[in-house]
């Protein structure tokens, strides 16, 4: 049985730990446009300092120790070769809200600076988080909620393969208008294809 | 500002009202209703679990009277007849920027279903949702294996928004969970015709 698959790495992007120190001032920094929280469409917008996001990095890790449903990973990436690069922060992936008897959890994913969106590091991401739910968990469905305002996530999450199955009508206000919330789902049957 | 008719109390029904549960007086029921596997399984995905009315009572205190959050509520239903109590209903995941909300309802009393009660409790929460609380929307999800609940839905109102695909697995079958909502000017429109 072949064990030496990489499971966290990939082309241009690993899968890593928390750094608290290091990563909380950098997502502190994401938060000032309004925008990287806005997509992801769950928390109130505002800004958040490193304190605040260092504490919600301890509450994610207490989290992940004593509930045991969920899995959070930083995206960085990874450039041998380019020292100034090679590990720089560039966004995260969650698997949370898992349930076990059911086989499901939720998948979020974003990727904080505007200036690195659309170079594939999402996608490359987005394929890791999938293989390790889907062959490591061996979880039967994965579930995505994503307001519909975030079109390149949108994208991003059905060229992995997910489907859209429901639309929340005018669940999300922003900028004057109503937009829906889109749920998705993604089968490992489907994804294995 | 006048308002123009007498309004009805904003918790009440045709055959239910809505009242706050009492941990000390309610954990027992509580209890009682959580031993009925099939009433867990049509409310939850949640497995059929079972807790001391001790911890049941823990549980209410917690999230009445220490832990009260301001994105969720919930309510006993209680019979207008004769004041049973007969489920619970409430709202969580209130997100006040976008005005929407998540509803779950419950009848742990069985010879209460299929007779206009949950029905009843949920038109009861429409009008404290729309009214009170001014949202814009509820949604709410129910499983397949539950059409009785997707009857009662429909005829508060709900529309089918979309149906997530073998989202469950119950005794050996994998069932779609169905996603339903209702906008505050769907609820205006239906109301006002009565």
């Amino acid at each position: 049985m072949k064990m030496n698959i990489p499971l966290l790495e990939g082309e241009l992007v690993y899968l890593g730990a928390i750094n608290p120190e290091q990563d909380a001032p950098v997502e502190a920094g994401w938060t000032l446009d309004g925008e990287f929280l806005r997509m992801l469409g769950e928390d109130l917008v505002r800004p958040l300092s490193s304190a605040e996001v260092k504490k919600r990095y301890r509450e994610i890790e207490k989290e992940i120790d004593e509930k045991r449903n969920q899995f959070y990973f930083t995206i960085r990436r990874s450039a041998p070769g380019e020292s100034e690069n090679q590990d720089r922060l560039l966004g995260f992936t969650r698997l949370s809200r898992v349930e076990w008897n059911h086989g499901i959890a939720t998948l979020t994913l974003g990727i904080g600076d505007p200036g690195e969106r659309r170079k594939g590091y999402g996608n490359d991401a987005l394929n890791l988080i999938l293989h390790y739910a889907f062959k490591e968990l061996n979880l039967f469905r994965l579930n995505a909620s994503i307001p519909g305002y975030n079109q390149a996530g949108l994208q991003l999450f059905k060229k992995a393969g997910f489907k859209e199955e429901a639309r929340r009508r005018e669940a999300y206000r922003w900028a004057g208008l109503r937009w829906d919330g889109i749920f998705l789902g993604l089968l490992k049957e489907d994804w294995e294809q | 500002m006048t308002i123009s008719e007498e309004k009805k109390p904003i918790f009440r029904g045709e055959q239910v009202y809505l009242a706050a549960a009492d941990p000390e007086a309610d954990a027992s029921i509580f209890a009682r209703w959580m031993k009925d596997a099939e009433f867990v399984r049509l409310m939850d995905t949640d497995p059929p679990k079972l807790m001391s009315v001790g911890k049941h009572k823990e549980w209410l205190e917690k999230e009445l009277l220490e832990e009260r959050s301001n994105d969720e509520l919930f309510f006993l239903i209680r019979t207008v007849q004769d004041n049973r109590n007969i489920g619970l209903i409430g709202l969580d995941g209130i997100r006040w920027v976008h005005g929407d909300a998540w509803v779950g309802i419950g009848l742990g009393e069985r010879e209460y279903w299929g007779k206009g009660y949950g029905t009843d409790a949920m038109r009861v929460i429409q009008r404290y949702a729309f009214e009170e609380l001014n949202l814009h929307r509820l949604s709410l999800t129910v499983f397949e294996y539950n059409q009785r609940a997707v009857r009662s839905y429909e005829k508060a109102g709900f529309t089918m928004e979309g149906q997530a695909r073998k989202f469950l697995h119950r005794e050996d079958m994998r069932y779609d969970l169905i996603f339903m909502g209702i906008l505050r000017n769907e609820w205006e429109r239906m109301t006002a015709k009565k």
